[in-house]
């Protein structure tokens, strides 16, 4: 029995690893994606490009103009009387948000009135605009809080403590709130099933295009052996992009790294058995390798989309809640980002490895009935 | 089927493969309909038939690729249906297709066989320096296999094929796209092994080809037309006289032989023609009076041994007309 896997499995390595697009798959695409979801993709709003339109032009609403762009949320970007141009410039996305000072702000505030500033945000990125929003409303509330302070104080001509709720709010695990903490790890789980599905898939379905599965099939080996020795070079492969991807993103990205790489290994190992399982599956149902491929993105984008690594499943409809229950990138994703980011240990993520482990065994057990039906 | 009762042999005691009503349905499609042969130890058999008779699928129920859809079989004693896993360690088999891997060297091809087959360790190299030997590739074993030529590519896939030393080969079309010199040396190694004691299964679609097999089947549209030693082939299922006319104008003469009663048959080769007739002095008188007629030239025309493309095509239109006759009669 070994020694055809063995044989087998020496076959695949230098199959694949001769193959110069597949030695880019297997080692250049990990490093692409680490650096894109690394660097482009994140939720963090930062130097929002703010149009300033200020009316009233007097110390208050100077002082408030600086809050803003003092920050680090908002950038000026232009300064207008023209209410047209305001908004061209929002057309133009040149603005994400325009500061609207009216005249009589001063004033108002002075005589203690309420005193509206007007912030129009450019609402078709709706994620940006929330976030805009917020900052804006905390820059506004705390110029307001000071204004009013100082008020106080000048009436009453004495210190006077002013009683107030004080929120401190702590972000554990990630102090920062860097959305690169939360993705780069995650990349993980999306690569290795990437790898794992894709290469499976094509590396049988190729042998059934070429005709080489048909020689290998009248040998006495046995369908346990033939899917071991198909399957393993490709977990194998999987590992490697695991050390790959934790090793950039601990020395590149400086993604805090505070539980066990041990139990992360254990993790993608028990997840490998449902990507290879569904390779298999695949391999089953295709026979040329576009099919292949055309069927791995199939599966893959609905599985990274409901799987919680950008959009929350707590917030998806309940029937998709439901659905994700049997996605395994779920529990992945939880197992890796639980022992990156919160060092967090197996007896808090056996429920996850417990899942994935159960749903390994199925998937593996549905893919290895259906391929010995078609080999036969 | 009517006809294959007919023809079977009766089961020498060293029989190797042997098969009775063997049948494959593809849906409605009756790819093999009900044959039924055996063939001896050492024998070298033929299958000649067109593309889509059924030679592919018979071989491949027989090496346990394929389930059959009716009939029963066994190859090697064990049987077609329930022992394939016994079979396949007993048989060598090479498809129609190449189908080494291109990616790998000739040495590492041979390799992976030899692991897959698990030559024992002790006789793995002298495996190796064989099959590099037989197939003339020493000096190229480290080559990749997507650089060599068709008849080295073909000798290897026979050398892989026969790595453990089956007792059985089944071949595939082994032949077709590979030049006429490489053909030879490959019946070549193919005599060689069947010397050994070798049973070699063969399906072909080229005439000279079958004529080099012990026995031959005749296949078409599924069935077994005809069965039998080339040579029998030749004189007991062409009972009709076959002519060869060297003439002028070949084709003109074709359409006026076609209207000669005596003439069942005419078909052009090489630079003359074949006419097939019951009898053949009467047909030959007809023949000459028709052609000087038409004022069509003749240099020469004589009763000739058929060769086996004359009794090929013989039974192929006999069994279309009575295909066709059938079909008649049922409207």
């Amino acid at each position: 029995m070994w020694e055809r896997i063995l044989t087998l499995l020496r076959k695949e390595f230098r199959s694949v690893l001769r193959d110069p697009r597949m030695r880019l798959v297997i080692f250049g695409l990990p490093v692409i994606q680490t650096m894109i979801f690394g660097y482009a993709v994140t939720l963090d709003v930062r130097h929002v490009p703010l149009a300033i339109v200020d009316r009233d032009n007097t110390v208050a609403s100077r002082e408030l103009v600086t809050r803003f762009t003092g920050s680090a949320y908002f950038d000026e970007v232009a300064r207008t009387f023209d209410d047209d141009e305001a908004r061209a410039l929002i057309d133009s996305t040149r603005a994400a948000a325009v500061l609207q000072i009216d005249a009589g702000f001063e004033r108002r505030l002075h005589a203690g009135q309420p005193a509206p500033v007007q912030l129009i945000v450019d609402g078709a990125d709706s994620n940006t605009a929330r976030y805009v929003v917020n900052y804006a409303s905390i820059i506004a509330a705390t110029a307001g809080n000071a204004t009013a302070l100082d008020q106080t104080l000048r009436l009453a001509g004495r210190t006077l403590p002013v009683g107030s709720v004080d929120l401190q709010p702590r972000a554990w695990f990630n102090a920062d709130l860097e959305s690169r903490h939360f993705y780069v790890p995650g990349i993980i789980s999306l690569l290795v099933m990437l790898i794992s599905l894709m290469l499976t898939s094509m590396a049988i379905v190729r042998e059934k295009e070429v005709g080489t599965i048909e020689q290998v099939m009248v040998t006495p080996i046995r369908p346990v052996e033939f899917i071991l020795g198909k399957s393993a070079p490709f977990a194998v492969i999987g590992f490697i992009d695991v050390v790959l991807v934790t090793a950039i993103a601990l020395l590149w990205f400086h993604i805090p790294f505070r539980g066990n790489f041990a139990l992360i290994l254990l993790g993608v190992a028990l997840f490998l058995l449902s990507t290879l399982g569904i390779g298999l599956f695949i391999s089953t149902v295709c026979h040329t390798q576009q099919q292949a491929m055309m069927t791995t993105f199939f599966f893959f984008f609905p599985a990274m989309l409901f799987s919680g690594f950008i959009f929350p499943i707590a917030n998806m409809p309940a029937f998709f809640q439901w659905l994700s229950l049997v996605n395994p990138i779920r529990y992945i994703l939880v197992i890796i980002r639980g022992v990156f980011l919160k060092g967090v240990g197996f007896e808090i993520l056996w429920p996850q490895c417990a899942a994935l482990l159960v749903l390994g065994i199925a998937v593996m057990a549905i893919a290895i009935s259906r391929f010995r039906k078609t080999l036969a | 089927m009517h006809t294959a009762e007919a023809i079977v042999p009766a089961p020498a005691a060293d029989t190797v493969v042997e098969v009775q009503n063997l049948e494959k349905r593809f849906g409605a499609f009756r790819a093999v309909a009900g044959i039924s042969f055996s063939v001896t130890r050492g024998e070298i058999f033929g299958f000649l038939g067109p593309n889509g008779a059924g030679k592919s699928t018979t071989i491949r129920m027989l090496c346990g690729l394929l389930t059959p859809s009716g009939g029963t079989g066994r190859v090697a004693g064990f049987d077609i249906r329930t022992q394939t896993e016994l079979i396949k360690t007993r048989i060598g088999y090479m498809s129609q297709k190449f189908s080494l891997y291109d990616e790998l060297t000739v040495e590492e091809n041979i390799d992976f066989y030899s692991g897959i087959y698990r030559v024992p360790a002790d006789k793995k190299a002298a495996r190796k320096a064989w099959v590099l030997e037989m197939a003339g590739l020493t000096a190229h074993r480290s080559s990749r296999t997507s650089t060599l030529s068709g008849g080295w590519k073909q000798r290897l896939a026979l050398g892989c094929a026969v790595l453990h030393e089956p007792p059985i080969l089944f071949l595939d079309e082994p032949t077709s796209g590979v030049d006429p010199n490489s053909r030879r040396q490959f019946w070549d190694l193919i005599n060689a092994l069947a010397g050994q004691g070798v049973t070699v299964f063969v399906t072909t679609h080229y005439m000279e080809e079958s004529e080099y097999c012990d026995r031959l089947g005749i296949v078409y549209r599924g069935e077994l037309i005809a069965l039998g030693r080339p040579r029998d082939l030749k004189t007991t299922h062409m009972t009709d006289a076959v002519l060869e006319i060297d003439c002028e104008r070949p084709h003109d003469a074709m359409a006026v032989l076609a209207k000669i009663p005596s003439v069942k048959e005419t078909a052009l080769f090489g630079k003359g023609l074949h006419a097939v007739a019951t009898e053949a002095g009467p047909a030959i008188a007809a023949i000459r009076d028709a052609l000087a007629a038409e004022r069509i030239g003749l240099a020469r025309i004589e009763r000739i041994t058929p060769t086996l493309e004359d009794v090929f095509v013989s039974l192929i239109e006999a069994r279309d007309r009575a295909a066709g006759a059938q079909q008649e009669f049922r409207r």
